[in-house]
């Protein structure tokens, strides 16, 4: 593994097969310890004092939290590579994470306003972290809607480049104001924080999950980025002469 | 006007307008420049006043418009109705230059386009924010706050709606000549707006409770410094983009 060969895989027509090779692992991985994080989840782990079975909604919600932010991080990271280095792989990368992302969001409030009816008495607090990942949902939505926009795909690589950059700025400055507005407001009559100290079992569960999910994304993010390479590139040669190849296959089978 | 660089009448551009020197001559020839546009379509800037003091007046038909009530909401009210009456006048930035071309001149000319971008918001400014925050604390009246709370309104808004302006001029540019621009920048804008409405609403809502609004202000102040600082390389980017 010289350098040589990192750089290689920069170009499309490089890392379309890796991708493609790569993907069955990640996926496989990500089905295997999901089933496991559920098993543990749904069947091992005890049933809480304080909250009873509707606690296990947390074996959903918070690697999806995790991935929500995480995807966020990796997208911008992506962007500012493509913006520096004028790299085409990292534009469609980005672009490839951004729906995972928006889909991690919703399911994380989703399953956060289900698990508040019960343990909360309501489906929606205006709670900070709620908030903050209300506002997450937005701008994944703004940069997926700007993207739709322009037609020029290289325009649109560079506009949500700069969008993801300035969001990524922005996000912790969210997230703080929105916390600071809600202890200002409210007290702490709303705080995750006040759940018991958490079993073993239950960590280990909802970390497998995590990983899970991360594999998943993974896993998606790169059959979504072959997808993308092959519309964008259509006109290439190395995407010609995989089709011509795929022919020579169909022909002898 | 003799400080000022001489600009051809029809407010168009000829290179021969734009000043030698730094950046700051640069700046102020664009912010020139856009002032005399803008004052060439004052009905333009009357009517998004206007569209600022009928939002206002909308909340208290929709809810009881009982005083307690309404001073607790007031300043909520008048921040929101700002940050929409800076999205609607955002187009103006970019848009009309864009249209016939002469945004294409501006980037052409050998000045940084950060300093001409950065004279066009401030021009922006100038036309949308500072008109709105000299009314703000005249609609605030209508909604019985007291008189430390128009005084820190008024002052929230003056440090807070250049915020608005360099934001919303990354967002102008990024959605320069693209299908549904309006709503689509609402959508990219006003989640990034977020952090100056908790802290300008929130400066009043401080002075109600007690507590004083330095703390708040001077958030607003520092977000407004670094707003300063990165907001014109990004909007010059986004210009850059959009005339590829």
């Amino acid at each position: 593994m010289a350098a040589s060969n990192k750089y290689k895989l920069s170009s499309p027509a490089a890392f379309y097969p890796v991708a493609g090779r790569m993907i069955p692992w990640f996926g496989a991985s990500a089905a295997v310890l999901a089933a496991i994080g559920l098993w543990i989840g749904l069947w091992l782990a005890p049933t809480d004092f304080a909250q009873g079975d509707a606690y296990r909604i947390i074996f959903i919600h918070v690697p999806a939290a995790w991935m929500s932010m995480f995807i966020y991080l990796v997208m911008a990271f992506w962007s500012a590579l493509g913006l520096g280095f004028n790299t085409r792989l990292s534009a469609m990368m980005a672009q490839s994470l951004a729906p995972t992302g928006a889909l991690m969001t919703l399911i994380a409030l989703f399953t956060g306003s289900l698990w508040g009816r019960p343990t909360w008495g309501t489906y929606w607090a205006w709670d900070a972290r709620m908030t903050s990942e209300l506002i997450l949902l937005f701008l994944y939505l703004g940069i997926i809607a700007l993207r739709n926009a322009i037609d020029d795909p290289r325009r649109a690589d560079r506009a949500c480049a700069v969008l993801s950059l300035v969001g990524a700025i922005n996000v912790p400055i969210i997230y703080f104001s929105v916390r600071w507005w809600n202890t200002l407001h409210q007290g702490s009559s709303v705080s995750l924080s006040a759940a018991p100290r958490m079993a073993a079992v239950m960590l280990a569960g909802m970390l497998i999950l995590a990983f899970a999910a991360w594999f998943y994304t993974i896993a998606v993010a790169l059959c979504r980025v072959r997808v993308i390479m092959l519309e964008r590139e259509s006109g290439s040669g190395w995407v010609s002469e995989l089709f011509a190849l795929n022919i020579v296959h169909l022909k002898k089978a | 006007m003799n400080t000022a660089a001489p600009v051809p009448a029809p407010a168009s551009l000829a290179d021969s307008a734009l000043p030698a020197g730094g950046i700051f001559a640069a700046l102020r020839w664009s912010l020139v420049r856009d002032l005399k546009v803008a004052m060439r379509s004052r009905s333009e800037l009357g009517v998004q006043l206007l569209f600022y003091i009928i939002v206002v007046s909308l909340f208290p038909l929709a809810s009881n418009p009982e005083r307690t009530l309404l001073a607790a909401i007031g300043p909520g009210v008048l921040w929101v109705a700002a940050l929409l009456a800076s999205l609607l006048s955002l187009p103006r930035l970019f848009a009309g230059d864009y249209g016939d071309g002469t945004l294409e001149q501006i980037a052409l000319s050998p000045h940084p386009l950060e300093a001409l971008v950065s004279g066009k918001i401030l021009a922006h400014w100038l036309t949308a924010g500072l008109p709105v925050t000299l009314l703000a604390p005249l609609l605030g009246i209508q909604y019985a706050m007291d008189g430390e709370s128009l005084a820190v309104l008024a002052a929230a808004l003056l440090i807070g709606t250049p915020i608005l302006s360099l934001l919303g001029g990354i967002g102008a540019a990024l959605t320069l000549g693209l299908r549904g621009g309006g709503s689509l920048l609402a959508l990219l804008i006003l989640p990034l707006y977020v952090p100056v409405l908790i802290f300008g609403a929130g400066a009043v809502e401080a002075v109600r409770a007690g507590l004083g609004a330095t703390a708040n202000l001077s958030l607003l102040g520092a977000g407004l410094l670094v707003a300063m600082v990165g907001a014109p390389f990004a909007a010059a980017a986004a210009v850059r983009i959009a005339l590829d």
